[in-house]
């Protein structure tokens, strides 16, 4: 009746789990009792979690982001510390089936749950404000994309009581992720949670696609598309063609685990390296996916506080569509040890360097923008030039790595490690914050604490150094990834500094909740009174913050690149240069706003029952889950009432309340 | 309407450029949308396939596809599919023009005829599994169950879909809001077909 599960998959005899459950169970308790007595609940389920808002859905993509950096954190620092105590005959305090876990969990959260939400969370914020139009293509999907990720999530974390987590790394190969080697549910906990999570992300992907292509406003052609724009199609783009091959990945080892199918096992024909040959050919495009839209922060960013346009919008945009394509012929390199032969591990050490090409274009299109211009020098400047030379470095070690017989000796090295960690945090984090921050103000009305947000900078800056550089040196030593304890105490020192830099980051991480709580408490004094408190360059900054929920009452009329910098040129008497005549619109009609549904909430809460069930093998609730999901898109299918009238004197009243907040 | 301000836009000359138009209407969004989402699942096919083509030759001692397949079976089977998917046209059409009767007959007949292509899929998978030769005997047999059982599941989601399609009809006629969904409809509908074309020319004409 209940499947595999009883009271032994809750692990009373590991303390740290336990404390660690506790702890998450408490905060979660004194979240919903918080919210009980506060009255917050019917406001919560009204405005937040039945939204269709792009606004919403990309803050809450957001929220969820920056709680589960927090999860994955402390599984980063349990290991720097574990590996700063266990040289010599040592043991540190992680028993090896727990450390296992550990690591598995570190890699998956931080690439499937922080990483990937706040990228999807910010574009769908940014991406339809920039565009000039009222929401994304599909409004109700984008709500079910959202909470299908925060499923995934919910999943993942209820591994950490119930049951286990994959002992296998973060992409599970096999045959150590088949049955015969892990016969615990903790990779079948993986692959369902990173199963649903990937179709929310999949459908995120064909909505903004969809956005970006077939919806801007009147006027804005392709090549007067902001930059962040461009980055976010194509990033779009590849998930568009690189999770459906995840999916698969998944489905097949899903096929051997529960079906008894050899796609993947030692017996019988299986192919273990096809494994790793598919998951590459999402997992290489994937930090594409993740990389592609912090370099358009970066780009909107640097033009915006140098005062000056992006510098060679053209090469800007030709480079990050030749990443978009270059990023699917890469794949083999992680893998040349699999012995494909030296011609084909040629092509693929080949094809990786040209990919520095465009991104080296890259790095000079931000260096000729922030040249001669009068630079603010404000937090997401800050992120941005830290990236910049973190990021160099990242991607001079990622070209050594793509020397094949430099790879088979730092192949699965801590060097790896350092390398990708030089990419993710020098890229991505760096990015995301950067992000967060500018456009912050944007989504709540006011701006950040700016002496705390370079703290914070400073901490991630130095930390992430101090964490990553002995690792580089320890890996040219000879210390390989994911080893539990070592013998060789010259290593020790090393694995030292590296704490300290964990501990440097996670004081980074501690001052971001204090800088939220802080600027909330200053809001009126902070409070972001012009909709444009950077002297923005984009449409985003030509409303209100925070928006109204239809954004654009009328949707602006497109001159030229840099639409909202050309606007204000021309109220101030500078005449705008515009490339092209106006052209000739007649707009009437209504504003609708989609009405809020809570389907994507029911769909989510049944996949969270199913996937439970698959996990524990309880087919009645598995049966009762996928049910409960198809009622709930019938249900939708049935409702026609699904757009509403904004009425004339509301849309009065929004535009009254922004103005009665601009200084007279 | 005089309580409402703008908001759709519409090209009065043709002379600007399609991509400065401003937003696409509705119907074309929705395509466009469920197009990508073709596209997306026509990659999920191609892993599948990817992994027929890898393993194809792994029997593992177990038989091999040229003993197991009859071809002219999967031929008449592959009839009944593509003859659904001309059916589905004339319904589209029916659709286009708010033919209900049309429609109803045309989409039923889609249903008939891709009811007993599914039929005779499972018949056949029946049938090699009764040999001993499922899909734990070889990695050859997992990977043909997995990528016709792919295509299958694909079929019997479409049929569902074209029932709810119908009852839909039923509710609420030929709304802009069934038509988009009628067209994507035959959009998937469509598409299986050619992924169909692919399966049968590698998995049962390529046999080995």
């Amino acid at each position: 009746m209940i499947g595999k599960l009883s009271w032994s998959a809750i692990p009373l005899d590991q303390p740290i789990p336990i404390i660690a459950a506790g702890v998450v169970a408490l905060a979660i308790l004194a979240v919903l009792v918080l919210a009980t007595l506060r009255g917050w609940w019917p406001y919560l389920w009204r405005e937040w979690i039945t939204s269709v808002d792009h606004k919403r859905i990309g803050s809450m993509y957001m929220i969820l982001a920056l709680v589960m950096l927090i999860r994955g954190f402390s599984d980063a620092i349990m290991m720097r510390t574990q590996l700063a105590l266990a040289a010599g005959g040592a043991e540190g305090y992680l028993p090896p089936e727990h450390y296992n876990q550990i690591f598995s969990a570190h890699g998956a959260i931080m690439i499937f749950f922080v990483a990937m939400p706040f990228v999807v969370g910010l574009m769908n914020f940014v991406v339809p404000l920039q565009l000039g139009i009222r929401d994304v293509a599909f409004p109700v999907l984008n709500s079910v994309s959202f909470w299908l990720t925060a499923a995934g999530v919910l999943l993942i974390n209820v591994s950490l009581v119930v049951g286990e987590f994959a002992r296998t790394g973060w992409l599970a190969y096999p045959p150590l992720s088949e049955l015969a080697y892990s016969p615990g549910v903790g990779v079948d906990y993986y692959l369902w949670s990173l199963q649903i999570s990937g179709v929310g992300t999949l459908l995120s992907g064909i909505n903004l696609t969809t956005t970006i292509l077939k919806l801007r406003a009147p006027g804005m052609s392709y090549a007067r598309m902001p930059i962040f724009c461009w980055t976010a199609l194509a990033s779009n783009l590849l998930i568009v063609a690189a999770f459906p091959i995840l999916t698969a990945t998944f489905a097949m080892l899903l096929l051997d685990r529960y079906c008894g199918f050899h796609f993947f096992t030692n017996e019988l024909g299986g192919n273990a390296m096809m494994y790793i040959n598919l998951i590459w050919l999402w997992g290489h495009p994937e930090v594409y996916i993740l990389i592609l839209p912090a370099f358009g922060i970066f780009s909107e960013v640097v033009a915006t506080f140098a005062g000056k346009p992006l510098f060679s919008y053209r090469s800007m945009v030709v480079a990050t569509m030749a990443i978009c394509v270059l990023s699917f012929m890469v794949w083999l390199h992680h893998f040349f040890t699999m012995g494909a032969g030296a011609n084909v591990n040629g092509f693929f050490g080949v094809m990786t360097m040209i990919i520095a090409v465009p991104t080296g274009v890259k790095v000079f299109n931000w260096l000729f923008t922030l040249y001669g211009g009068r630079i603010r020098f404000t937090s997401p400047v800050y992120w941005a030039i830290g990236f910049m030379v973190t990021f160099v470095i990242g991607g001079m070690t990622g070209v050594l790595l793509a020397v094949p017989p430099a790879d088979f000796v730092l192949h699965n090295s801590l060097f790896l490690v350092a390398h990708f960690h030089n990419t993710i945090i020098g890229g991505v984090v760096f990015g995301v914050m950067a992000g967060y921050m500018y456009w912050f103000p944007k989504a709540f009305g006011f701006v950040l604490n700016e002496c705390l947000g370079k703290m914070i900078f400073w901490c991630w800056f130095i930390g992430f150094y101090l964490a990553f550089m002995p690792l580089y040196a320890l890996g040219l030593m000879g210390a390989t990834r994911r080893m539990q304890h070592y013998d060789n105490p010259a290593w020790q020192p090393f694995m030292i500094v590296a704490l300290c830099g964990a501990v440097l980051i996670l004081l980074g991480i501690i001052l971001t909740a204090l800088q939220l709580v802080i600027s909330v408490r200053q809001r009126r004094r902070n409070a972001d009174l012009t909709g444009d408190p950077w002297n923005g360059r984009t449409l985003e900054w030509s409303m209100p913050s925070p928006p109204p929920p239809w954004n654009f009452s009328e949707l602006p009329l497109v001159t030229g690149r840099d639409a909202f910098w050309a606007m204000k040129q021309a109220r101030s008497g500078h005449s705008a240069h515009s490339d092209a005549s106006p052209p000739r619109i007649v707009t009437s009609g209504l504003v609708r706003v989609p009405r809020n549904t809570p389907v994507g909430f029911f769909i989510a809460f049944f996949a969270v029952v199913a996937g439970f069930a698959l996990i524990w093998h309880i087919w009645p609730m598995a049966a009762l889950g996928l049910t409960g999901i198809v009622t709930a898109v019938i249900r939708q299918a049935w409702s026609d009432d699904r757009e509403m009238l904004v009425s004339h004197d509301e849309i009065v009243a929004a535009s009254q309340r922004a103005m009665r907040r601009l200084p007279s | 309407m005089m309580s409402a301000i703008a908001v759709s836009q519409r090209a009065v000359e043709d002379d600007i450029p399609l991509s400065m138009r401003g937003p696409a209407p509705a119907s074309v969004v929705a395509g466009f949308g469920f197009w990508l989402f073709l596209l997306s699942d026509i990659i999920l096919f191609a892993a599948f396939f990817a992994a027929y083509a890898v393993l194809s030759g792994e029997t593992a001692g177990g038989p091999s596809g040229l003993s197991l397949f009859h071809k002219q079976r999967v031929f008449i089977e592959t009839l009944f599919l593509l003859f659904s998917s001309v059916t589905c046209g004339f319904g589209s059409l029916a659709v286009q023009r708010g033919n209900r009767p049309r429609t109803c007959l045309w989409m039923i007949a889609t249903l008939l005829l891709g009811g007993v292509f599914l039929a005779l899929e499972l018949t056949e998978f029946s049938g090699i599994v009764a040999t001993g030769a499922g899909p734990s005997r070889s990695a050859f047999l997992s990977a043909f169950f997995a990528l016709v059982g792919a295509h299958g599941a694909h079929v019997t989601f479409g049929l569902a879909w074209l029932v709810v399609m119908l009852l839909q009809l039923g509710t609420f006629g030929f709304e802009p809001m069934v038509r988009r969904r009628f067209v994507c409809f035959a959009l998937f509908w469509h598409a299986l077909d050619i992924v169909w074309v692919g399966v049968f020319t590698i998995v049962y004409l390529g046999a080995r």
